[in-house]
């Protein structure tokens, strides 16, 4: 996807190689191609691609995947600070929402 | 009423089941454009539960929706001539991949409606199909633990869900990776043009009245003859973020959203500047060039929530300066125009 990259080095995503299982889970789930195995473990090849979606670390069985996950959405961040909650969409009973 | 898409029922031990069409009626296609325009799109459902595309029996698979009716829509029509189950889920109308990032389409619903709508009466194996972007609602070891279904996950895209069924389930690295082409882009651009809501009259309304003043006072003849060009100023600003930034994306340079629409909003401002729409003052010109390049700028920023690839972290960083930024530019803008008003043309 050139052209549809994002900030470099601001993405919280962690892997913690010695936990992995090598049960590939990471390498289905993720819609940017961020994981590969290698040496039957998984290994984050692509880090600046992770959109922080959080699907690697909800399908990874042995939790060796952290990542702050959650709507990169301006919209959602505004209406965060609007509520004083965490970033999300307004999803509330007929209101616009993704 | 029943909806046009059911087109009989079939009988599976003790279930009844309706079958639904694998083809969408000129008012499915209707609907979707509807939607697309924002138009009843936060109330376009489909009723949870388990529905027969062609004759399934015991060994079909089963494939998991959310009840957004545009999801559900896009997934029957991916297994046409194809026999299989759909079990449809309640993510209170909203599509998949939104839905799993808030959750809804989880892994509790998942696991819930296994059990009440009696899958293992249904079928003898214990595999269910999810749309990939379901992944980030649903932990698929969990399911199995609790139910003894097993997830699969599909490619991305349902039109690709025929070769991954005759892959062997199996998907491709390009099956299975987000993609953000022009044609997608554009889909999505609707529903930002309507962001704005109300404010999309009231605003050019006040500005349009507003035109009219000057120091000899307010003149309506004024306002009519000046008060078009507010008005088509502030939309072109609204439409270089809204629209015109996210059809040429990937091509405008920075990363970041705010100064690509930065980018387009002053590249707009130049193009009404020659046009003679900016005004004939300088302060006047100025705060058009403000306006406008801090709206498109905000509007840009806005659509990384349509995006498929911006992180939350990123669009925090991003925020961070440049929100204030796009505050301060219409504001001085505004402020700017509205003195501008008073200086002699």
């Amino acid at each position: 996807m050139n052209g549809f990259i994002y900030l470099p080095d601001v993405v919280t995503l962690e892997l913690d190689a010695e936990l992995c299982n090598g049960c590939r889970m990471c390498t289905i789930v993720c819609p940017h191609a961020v994981f590969e195995l290698r040496n039957k473990r998984a290994s984050i090849i692509n880090k600046d691609l992770c959109m922080e979606c959080g699907a690697c670390a909800m399908n990874c069985p042995e939790s060796a995947i952290k990542v702050k996950s959650g709507v990169g959405c301006a919209s959602g961040i505004i209406n965060g600070l609007l509520r004083g909650t965490e970033p999300a969409c307004d999803c509330g009973d007929g209101a616009n929402c993704c | 009423m029943k909806p046009g898409f059911i087109t009989g029922q079939l009988q599976s031990g003790s279930l009844t089941i309706p079958v639904i069409s694998s083809r969408w009626s000129t008012r499915d296609y209707l609907d979707t454009l509807k939607v697309r325009w924002s138009i009843g799109r936060m109330n376009y459902r489909v009723e949870p539960g388990l529905y027969a595309v062609g004759s399934p029996d015991r060994k079909s698979y089963v494939f998991i929706s959310a009840n957004y009716k545009l999801s559900f829509d896009h997934l029957r029509r991916a297994l046409d001539e194809m026999n299989a189950w759909i079990l449809v889920i309640n993510t209170k109308g909203i599509n998949v991949w939104c839905a799993a990032g808030k959750k809804t389409f989880g892994t509790n619903e998942i696991i819930q409606r296994i059990t009440s709508h009696r899958l293992e009466q249904l079928v003898d194996h214990h595999r269910i199909i999810l749309p990939q972007l379901g992944a980030t609602g649903v932990a698929a070891h969990e399911v199995k633990q609790r139910t003894g279904f097993s997830v699969t996950y599909g490619p991305v895209r349902a039109k690709d869900i025929k070769a991954f069924v005759y892959a062997g389930l199996k998907a491709t690295l390009e099956m299975r990776t987000v993609t953000f082409p022009l044609k997608e882009r554009l889909k999505l651009v609707p529903v930002d043009m309507f962001y704005g809501g109300y404010y999309l009259l009231l605003v050019p309304a006040l500005f349009f009245i507003l035109s009219g003043l000057s120091r000899y006072g307010f003149s309506v003849d004024q306002a009519v003859s000046m008060g078009w060009k507010a008005v088509v100023n502030l939309f072109s600003g609204y439409l270089a973020g809204c629209l015109l930034t996210p059809a040429l994306l990937p091509w405008i340079p920075f990363r970041r959203f705010s100064l690509k629409g930065l980018c387009m909003g002053l590249l707009t401002s130049l193009v009404l500047f020659l046009s003679g729409m900016l005004g004939k003052n300088l302060l006047e010109i100025e705060s058009w060039i403000l306006i406008i390049s801090g709206l498109s700028s905000f509007m840009a920023m806005n659509f990384t929530g349509s995006s498929t690839f911006t992180s939350l972290s990123g669009v925090q960083k991003e925020m961070k300066v440049l929100f204030p930024l796009q505050m301060v530019l219409v504001g001085s803008g505004i402020v700017g125009w509205i003195i501008s008003r008073f200086i002699t043309f």
